[in-house]
């Protein structure tokens, strides 16, 4: 069996193969980031101490972390709080059930502030729901357009055009359309909520449509041949040919994308002040207290990390979908 | 007697952005049921765009062909390629590559019978012992014994067969034209190949049709192969007769039509 390439340095040195040689593998895969983080934190340190705003000195990485933990204890507080919340409405409800048996109970949810978790979960919900309906319209638009040259070449002028344009721009149009259009007695959604993830579908579907057309416009002439001699239907020509050969592409676009979806997310959220991290952050501004910073740039740091976590996530699929596993993907 | 497969006058010429570039003209060839006939030429002369207006990838800008009384005008099963490089799909395995071809053909079949017809042609080409392998798992010759089994199974009126050993090793290549007279023996199927190799063409062939070089090729010389069947590669090399084809084609290639720009 073939080891994860990261573990054969440590079983090699475990069984005595050229230990030197071994250590310095190990040094490069695993010394030379923790360097490179080490030196980042000094360098960040150091500079936060001369840069002086209006609200104090710039955080440094120990006051990051007190508000990270400052964070995750309030988001527990606030649990605690909702929990209490609904048990003394249960008590209240079964009290009320003993005296009269026809009172029909309702069950008010608890309003608390979201928490920084709250926001994050928001973030992640917002975004995967934007990615997923976004690539759902992307990946057929994608294989239609690089099924036809014609088509291609009709739709590319308008891809292009999109493709470049900033969140930003699309915002306000959105919001306009969408409480001129979604107009329900019960919401099943917020309206801010349809305002950010179709901010963030309009601007990270392009690279996904985009790649797909690409993957699929450049399958094996010899592959589409057998697809003719064999008379295949359009449906198992797309799925049997087309698809498996533009697989490699549709992820390269499907990562742009959600990278994209991801960045797009935040600013969205800070403009129209939909919940999320963006709202998280902006919020901290307006508030201006001697906390803000910190928390701000603890939202900075895991914003950054969920980003490369997703693109992570969409390797695993990637790796997990591909028929060539030993393709090396990075 | 009327031909089974007959080529009439075809030409075809390619648009290029100025003149079109006439790649092949006047190609009349009248093929009978179970003949089997090689097509050999030098490289770029035209050889597979013969084999592909045969096959219906490509139209004839001017005559065409006719099989069984009715005109070829687009691809269709009945009409089987072998591609020189195997031209498996790298994502399915050896059994579902057949699969994709035996459910064209037999759409009325029920389950059973269908894998019973896939594992049948695996076995006819020695392929059984590795039906659950993907392309990049097995051997060239391997391969292309799945791209044999992949054309016979859908069991086409004619076989054509472009190149099909042309990327394979001298030895793998006897066993698989060891095999494939088996095969043809056993179906008589009636097959077009093209080939580069004047033994495989003689040792296979009912006919060795030879093509003069490009532009504007066309059927140069006919020369048919009487050796009795089954034929022995080893015995073949003492024959008087088999040496006589073979000198007859290399002659036609080497000297009638030898490539002076090369
Ligand atoms: N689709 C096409 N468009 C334009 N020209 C073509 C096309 N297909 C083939 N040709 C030209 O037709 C000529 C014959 O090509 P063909 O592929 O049939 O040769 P071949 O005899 O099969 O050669 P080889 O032995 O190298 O496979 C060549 O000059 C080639 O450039
Ligand atoms: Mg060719």
């Amino acid at each position: 069996m073939k080891l994860p390439l990261f573990i054969e340095p440590y079983a090699n040195l475990a069984k005595g193969h050229n230990p030197k040689q071994q250590i310095l593998l190990i040094f490069k895969q695993l010394g030379l980031p923790i360097i490179g983080l080490l030196v980042f934190l000094m360098l960040w340190s150091g500079a936060a101490k001369n840069i002086e705003t209006s609200l104090g000195n710039f955080p440094g990485p120990i006051e990051v972390y007190q508000q990270f933990n400052n964070l995750l204890d309030e988001h527990q507080a606030e649990k605690e709080r909702a929990q209490a919340f609904y048990e003394r409405q249960e008590a209240r409800i079964a009290a009320r059930l003993e005296v009269d048996p026809d009172f029909v109970p309702t069950i008010r949810p608890y309003t608390g502030a979201p928490t920084f978790i709250d926001q994050i979960k928001t973030s992640l919900f917002t975004v995967f729901t934007a990615f997923v309906i976004g690539s759902l319209i992307a990946i057929p638009i994608g294989i239609l357009i690089g099924m036809s040259d014609g088509l291609y070449r009709a739709v590319n002028p308008v891809i292009q055009l999109f493709k470049p344009v900033s969140p930003l721009a699309w915002l306000p149009l959105v919001t306009l359309v969408v409480s001129a259009l979604y107009v329900s007695e019960s919401p099943m959604f917020q309206t801010a909520f349809i305002v950010s993830a179709i901010t963030v579908l309009l601007s990270s579907i392009w690279s996904t449509i985009i790649n797909t057309a690409v993957g699929v416009a450049t399958a094996s002439k010899d592959l589409l041949n057998v697809s003719k001699v064999l008379n295949l239907n359009p449906w198992t020509h797309v799925t049997k040919i087309l698809i498996p050969s533009a697989i490699p592409m549709i992820f390269t676009g499907l990562r742009i994308s959600l990278g994209i979806a991801w960045m797009v997310l935040i600013a969205a959220e800070m403009l129209s002040q939909s919940p999320g991290l963006g709202k998280f952050i902006w919020d901290q501004f307006q508030n201006g207290s001697s906390e803000s910073m910190s928390r701000i740039m603890v939202a900075v740091l895991v914003i950054g990390f969920i980003g490369f976590l997703l693109d992570r996530l969409m390797l695993v699929l990637q790796k997990f979908v591909s028929w060539d596993k030993s393709a090396v993907l990075r | 007697m009327d031909a089974y497969l007959e080529l009439t006058d075809v030409e075809i010429a390619f648009p290029t952005p100025t003149v079109p570039f006439v790649a092949i003209q006047n190609i009349n060839l009248k093929i009978s049921k179970g003949e089997f006939i090689s097509l050999i030429g030098h490289s770029g002369c035209g050889k597979s765009t013969v084999l592909n207006i045969v096959a219906g990838l490509y139209q004839a800008t001017k005559g065409g062909v006719i099989l069984e009384g009715k005109e070829v005008n687009a691809p269709g099963p009945e009409r089987a390629v072998v591609f020189q490089n195997h031209s498996l799909l790298p994502w399915l395995t050896a059994y579902q590559n057949v699969e994709l071809a035996v459910k064209q053909v037999m759409k009325n079949s029920s389950k059973a019978e269908i894998k019973d017809w896939i594992e049948h042609n695996l076995k006819l080409v020695h392929m059984d012992h590795a039906m659950h392998k993907r392309p990049d798992e097995i051997s060239g010759g391997m391969k292309q014994r799945v791209g044999i089994a992949r054309a016979l199974s859908m069991q086409p009126k004619v076989l054509l067969m472009d190149e099909p050993f042309g990327a394979l090793d001298a030895l793998t290549r006897a066993h698989l034209q060891d095999s494939l007279m088996e095969i043809q023996h056993e179906l008589n199927n009636t097959v077009i190949m093209i080939t580069h190799d004047v033994d495989e063409a003689v040792l296979l062939s009912d006919r060795i049709v030879m093509m003069t070089n490009g532009p504007a090729a066309t059927i140069g010389e006919i020369e048919e192969i009487n050796l009795p069947r089954p034929r022995n590669r080893v015995v073949l090399t003492e024959d008087a007769q088999y040496n006589h084809y073979r000198q007859q084609v290399l002659s036609f290639l080497y000297e009638k039509q030898a490539k002076t720009e090369l």
